[in-house]
């Protein structure tokens, strides 16, 4: 294991007052001008001639702004080039002259056959990417016709109890060919092999698929309660998709940190962004008690965030967030490797932020919320749809969703420029402010005794409701103010369509299983159980076992019924 | 509000919890504030498999400082573990909180199980992302009150007073 480096100046310090202006100590000069021309080298290396780059007016527009004085040591040391150290302008040189973000609407519901129509058609309308929303019972790691998912199955997403209903989702698209988020963390290793096991039916060689597992338990104990094993064997298991995926996958993100459902659950942006970051180097460190290099591992570790209504504040979240994490892995873990100092995020527009009374008005609020992630430097975004206070979206209303992403891409022109509003006093102000209040925050939770002990304790899940319940007395006081819901109420509620799940869902989904159940391999299901239960007790990587368990037919549950068997489970803390 | 566990386990909760009712202190510590008249007691819980617990709390919160006596259940209930805890709370109301689209089953399975224990009296209301179309089915088998999103905590605690107050249980 290595040790962390000793100290360095860079974490906790204070930020100096006037970070947005520019002192030049002449020694910087070379250094500073070093920094520019490499980074036009790389910029011009990789974005694209051909799309316009001026204004609706015809101005023509520079891929990035900086401050004239350009040898400022002080803008190298905070902001620097968009594709350079800290990465505050962003992780890439040209930004999204390169490359776009990656549109990835997050869709699942039903049946397998269902959902993979759904993706067929997203697909079909320009989206680049997939997005797996699992139904409660498979997020549970219940098999579809366990008694407690009566009235469950297929519900929030789709329902996944075996490797035959993940071929039916991935049927007729190219595993090879797409990349795909799945939003499972609980049973992430299982849900993984069946990917994996999908693929290789298709005849797909590993090294070619290209995805996220969310995999990230630690927000689970915090704020989204999905949890099925404790702390230590949960920790356990996400380090080994990690070696996996290092091994077999070596372009799969075996882990996105998330911000998001923290957000969502109540807390404000500085929480969302510090919690999140304490969780990362939690994986951190996991991952290099495993004895892994951490430069092995950590280009592959990702992050999602929220995109909330604070304009500036959300767009300054991401900067701070880049600008932190580069920091912590350079100096206090070690890491070499540029690729393992950045951070790359995908977001999702602020679920809470939608009503149900007006719910044209949600259609602005994601367009202004996706604009912030956009304009923050995300590498991919789902838009929320318009009708999801009501229920998962039609195929309309999500297709407005995406729409709302292609306009902010293609219309705006906001792509012309990396990191456009990088130097206004506010933004700047605000992204010192949040990473100050950030290392606070990891002051505090090194002062509980680390981020297990705060689990413990409650910490993180008291800090989240005390901030939901103060926002609830803002919205309640009108102090905050909600178009449609607490200011100008009464306009146009309109009926809205909303998607209805056929009750038929769950008898079909369950006579799939007996089916599968009746005409699988039953020795050969034993036997790969047995192989899981020794990895399992004996601290050998379960993902061998997974993968076989998935092409011997057995079940999610099966499976997770053995882990929950060696690991036992995890409840709540019961406080409010 | 404070963690009344059934067993007394250690905080890392590995040990099952069902029901594991939470009483609220708050509400204990304004006993009788409403006059003299029996204090409103009723269970909030989440059935189902969702573990979106923000909106609970905060009603739970919020009626336990308008005087009632909340009993939170926790996440993932059986209706089986929500009517028994009704039963043994001797509660006069029960307040589901649903965002998993399981409603239309879980709801109807409470209230049948309520009404199997003798409860029939015991009012039934919830909230969570529940379409409006689906509002009258769900008063059509029993529930008394659907609140969707957007609703004032104020609004919540007047129909409770207004429906399980007056010394009616």
């Amino acid at each position: 294991m290595r040790k962390p480096a000793a100290k360095n100046r860079n974490i906790g310090r204070k930020p100096s007052r006037n970070s947005g202006r520019m002192v030049k100590p002449p020694d910087r000069r070379a250094s500073a001008d070093g920094a520019l021309s490499a980074w036009r080298e790389a910029c011009a290396a990789s974005h694209p001639i051909g799309e316009r780059r001026a204004t609706l007016g015809g101005l023509h527009v520079e891929p990035i702004y900086f401050p004239v004085d350009h040898s400022a040591a002080e803008y190298a040391e905070q902001l620097g080039f968009p594709g350079q150290f800290p990465f505050t302008r962003g992780i890439h040189a040209s930004m999204y002259r390169g490359r776009l973000w990656t549109m990835r609407q997050f869709a699942g519901f039903g049946t397998a056959r269902e959902t993979n129509e759904r993706y067929r058609f997203l697909l079909g309308r320009g989206q680049t990417g997939l997005s797996m929303a699992f139904d409660f019972p498979t997020l549970m790691g219940y098999d579809s016709d366990h008694p407690r998912c009566l009235g469950e199955v297929g519900r929030c997403g789709v329902a996944v109890s075996s490797l035959a209903d993940m071929e039916t989702v991935f049927e007729g698209i190219p595993m090879g060919e797409v990349s795909t988020s799945m939003t499972i963390n609980g049973p992430a290793a299982v849900l993984l092999a069946f990917y994996v096991a999908a693929a290789e039916r298709q005849g797909v060689e590993r090294k070619k698929l290209r995805g996220t597992i969310q995999n990230d338990i630690l927000k689970e104990y915090h704020a989204q309660n999905s949890w099925i094993f404790p702390p230590e064997p949960s920790m356990r298991l996400a380090v080994d998709t990690f070696e996996f995926c290092a091994e077999e996958l070596p372009q799969w993100y075996p882990i996105s940190i998330s911000g998001y459902h923290i957000r969502e659950a109540g807390s404000t942006a500085l929480q969302e962004l510090a919690f999140t970051l304490a969780d990362g180097f939690a994986y951190v460190e996991a991952g290099v008690a495993r004895g892994l290099d951490v430069d092995r591992f950590a280009p592959r570790l990702s992050f999602f965030f929220d995109a909330h209504m604070d304009f500036f504040e959300e767009i300054a979240k991401f900067r701070a967030a880049r600008r932190i994490w580069a920091r912590h892995m350079r100096d206090r873990y070690g890491a070499r490797d540029p690729r393992s100092w950045m951070l790359r995020f995908h977001t999702q527009t602020a679920g809470c932020s939608l009503t149900a009374q007006e719910p044209y008005n949600n259609v602005v609020r994601t367009a202004l919320e996706a604009l912030s992630a956009v304009l923050g430097g995300t590498q991919s975004l789902h838009t929320n749809s318009l009708d999801e206070s009501y229920a998962l979206p039609t195929e309309g209303a999500v297709e407005l969703a995406l729409r709302t992403q292609q306009v902010i891409a293609h219309e705006t022109g906001v792509v012309s420029v990396a990191d456009p509003l990088g130097g206004s006093y506010y933004l700047e102000e605000l992204t010192d402010r949040l990473e100050a209040g950030a290392e606070e925050i990891f002051r505090k939770i090194e002062s509980l005794g680390g981020i297990y002990r705060a689990i413990e304790d409650g910490y993180f899940r008291r800090e989240i409701a005390g901030s939901a319940a103060r926002y609830q007395r803002e919205v309640e006081s009108g102090r905050q103010v909600v178009v449609g819901v607490n200011r100008y109420g009464g306009g146009a509620a309109g009926p809205i369509p909303v998607l209805r799940i056929d009750p038929a869902v769950e008898e079909a989904q369950r006579a799939r299983l007996a089916e599968l159940r009746r005409t699988r391999d039953a020795a050969r299901v034993r036997s790969s159980l047995d192989a899981l239960r020794a990895a399992a007790t004996g601290g050998a990587n379960v993902m061998p076992a997974l993968i076989e368990g998935a092409h011997a037919g057995a079940t999610l549950g099966e499976m997770v019924g053995v882990l929950r068997e060696v690991f036992g489970e995890y409840h709540e803390l019961d406080r409010v | 509000m404070v963690a009344r566990r059934n067993n007394k386990s250690n905080n890392l909760g590995k040990s099952s919890s069902a029901p594991s009712a939470v009483r609220s202190a708050a509400s204990a510590l304004k006993r009788d504030a409403d006059g003299g008249g029996r204090r409103i007691r009723l269970i909030v819980g989440k059935s189902g498999l969702d573990g979106h617990d923000r909106g609970v709390k905060i009603v739970a919160r919020a009626l336990a400082e308008a005087g009632m006596e909340v009993i939170y259940t926790g996440l993932r209930q059986t209706p089986e573990q929500i009517a028994e805890a009704a039963l043994q709370e001797d509660a006069a109301g029960v307040g589901l909180s649903i965002l998993s689209g399981a409603h239309l089953t879980i709801f109807r399975r409470v209230r049948e199980l309520l009404d199997e224990r003798g409860l029939g009296d015991v009012v039934l209301f919830g909230g969570g992302i529940i379409p409006a179309e689906d509002v009258p089915a769900l008063q059509k088998m029993g529930v008394d009150r659907v609140f969707g999103p957007g609703t004032s905590t104020a609004e919540i605690a007047d129909y409770v007073r207004g429906r399980l107050g007056g010394g009616t249980k």
